[in-house]
């Protein structure tokens, strides 16, 4: 087996495979830096509760209108949205954490979900909505995927300043009045968007792992915001490449294949990223003068 | 400490605070306080913990909502008012860098989108020598010292160019040649005419640098020259103030407004 046939090859032989690729490199486009300011804002976890919490919306469209990439993204979008706002009021208006509102509104979500497909589907079915079928990329689904990492680079562009100073001193931003809800508003809606995104082609379940695994692995390797981001769709994009030639290789399903691919940098990154990374902390290095 | 980044002088309007009650969960930290800052005066904010100095400056930035009565000032935008935080509120993990931290003291010129001009740049640059801060251009504010990234602050509040400033425990845990450096500059703002509010803990520092106090124990104690503030018989007041939140506490009647 040649390097090509074991790199190229299934790309330029079958179309599937080509779609699904630039699926994932269009995922990555978005959810990279998405998944970054999650992380720096201390809501990694959130983004998986949020990836639950687009079930039972994925689950009405699935069961009303198939593997369709409209109905499923509008029913989780929906879905995500309300989570994230009710959990976002309840936060703001009483003593209960933003980590506790979550986990309380993404799980009775979620229950909701399993409910909807159980009583109405079969369990090929919710397997299909919590896995995903990246190899079954059509042009609709390409399409919005591309839309949403544009619009999502777009709109990022647009609220970076006030939603960097937010994360690290939210105290001179309102003494400034740059506003500060409304940006985390807007940011919500963008996990939302970019998880509907990706849960075609990962599964609601694993949507997220193209999201928070690239964005922690790049902590150790950039020291600046938009270097992280630049790192994260790096790696998002190399988890796509490798991770569906390991499905078609090895014959394994696709979405975990990617996102296992992603674990693999992310534990790699730990281990010999440049910035903290454990491998060069053992390392016996004399200390420096000053 | 020769800064050049002056960008504006003039007088800012007194800010009057007026029956001012600012209350957590209806539990006031701020009790009926009445009290002025004077156009161009350097006043010191002091009281024991818990007695609303925080809770004081952030209502004067607008981060609270007074319960009960007011604060004005005349004319007086957000623009004009320069806040520094208490690090505890800011996130020093974050990865961002001092030069950037400093050049968020244009927001008022630059706000969401703007880029900055060379002039700003340099202004940047002529900020952070005015700390003694040349050469950290790059380093993440993670890697500073407490002092260091109080330096970045005060840059950041240089830059800012405000006519009022209003400072929350600017010299907390932070060691006596920095404390000094950053006197120098609240002294500085002070013969520049414009108004600085500073919460302090250390009393000879209070009298030796600040003309008016504001003493605080959640009730107004006393409030003009420092000298006449920071009396035994005051001091002895506010010391004895109780930190205690009764959930029983009655409610407060307004005759005691006068009072």
């Amino acid at each position: 087996m040649t390097l090509w046939s074991l790199l190229f090859e299934p790309f330029a032989d079958y179309a599937f495979m080509r779609r699904a690729l630039v699926a994932c490199f269009a995922l990555a486009l978005g959810c990279g830096p998405v998944g970054v300011l999650l992380m720096l804002r201390r809501m990694s976890l959130i983004g998986d509760a949020m990836s639950h919490a687009v079930l039972p919306g994925a689950a009405v469209g699935f069961l009303f209108f198939g593997l369709n990439i409209w109905a499923m993204g509008l029913g989780g979008l929906v879905a995500g949205l309300s989570v994230a706002l009710l959990s976002g009021l309840v936060t703001r208006t009483t003593n209960l954490r933003e980590d506790a509102s979550f986990a309380g509104f993404y799980l009775i979500s979620l229950s909701l979900g399993v409910l909807i497909v159980s009583t109405r589907g079969s369990n090929v079915d919710l397997l299909h909505v919590l896995f995903g079928t990246i190899l079954a990329v059509d042009d609709a689904s390409l399409l919005t995927v591309a839309a949403i990492a544009t619009l999502s680079l777009f709109v990022l562009a647009l609220i970076y300043r006030p939603l960097i100073v937010e994360c690290f001193d939210p105290g001179f931003l309102r003494a400034v009045g740059g506003g500060g809800s409304l940006f985390h508003v807007v940011f919500l809606v963008l996990v939302v968007v970019n998880l509907v995104a990706g849960f075609q082609a990962l599964g609601t379940l694993m949507a997220v792992g193209l999201m928070m695994l690239p964005a922690a692995a790049s902590r150790f390797w950039a020291g600046q915001v938009w270097t992280m981001s630049a790192v994260a769709i790096g790696v998002a994009m190399a988890s796509g490449w490798l991770g569906l030639l390991v499905s078609y290789h090895l014959d394994l399903p696709s979405g975990p294949a990617i996102v296992i691919t992603a674990g693999v940098f992310y534990v790699g990154s730990i281990v010999f990223g440049t910035e903290g990374g454990i491998f060069w902390r053992a390392l016996p290095r004399r200390h420096l003068e000053a | 400490m020769g800064a050049r980044v002056t960008m504006h002088r003039g007088e800012a309007p007194a800010i009057a605070v007026e029956n001012l009650t600012v209350a957590y969960d209806r539990h006031p930290a701020v009790h009926h306080v009445s009290c002025r800052f004077e156009p161009g005066s350097l006043t010191a904010v002091v009281g024991p913990n818990g007695a609303g100095k925080s809770t004081l400056i952030k209502t004067l930035v607008g981060l609270l909502k007074p319960a009960e009565g007011r604060v004005s000032a005349g004319g007086l935008t957000r623009a004009d008012i320069a806040y520094l935080p208490q690090q505890a509120e800011i996130d020093r993990s974050f990865p961002i860098t001092v030069a950037d931290t400093v050049a968020l003291g244009h927001w008022r010129r630059v706000g969401i989108l703007g880029t900055l001009t060379g002039a700003m740049r340099r202004q940047v640059g002529e900020a952070m020598s005015a700390v003694g801060l040349e050469g950290f251009e790059d380093r993440a504010i993670g890697s500073l010292s407490v002092g260091q990234f109080q330096r970045v602050l005060f840059a950041r509040l240089l830059l800012q160019d405000a006519r009022v400033i209003l400072l929350d425990e600017p010299f907390n845990a932070i060691d006596a040649r920095t404390t000094a450096d950053l006197i120098d500059l609240v002294e500085r703002w002070h013969g520049e005419g414009r108004t600085v509010v500073a919460v302090l803990h250390d009393m000879d520092q209070v009298r030796r640098h600040f003309p008016a106090t504001v003493l605080l124990a959640r009730d107004l104690i006393a409030a003009g020259p420092t000298a006449d503030c920071l009396t035994a018989e005051h001091l002895l007041r506010a010391r004895q103030m109780s930190e205690n939140w009764h959930e029983d506490a009655a409610v407060c009647e307004p005759a005691r407004r006068s009072a």
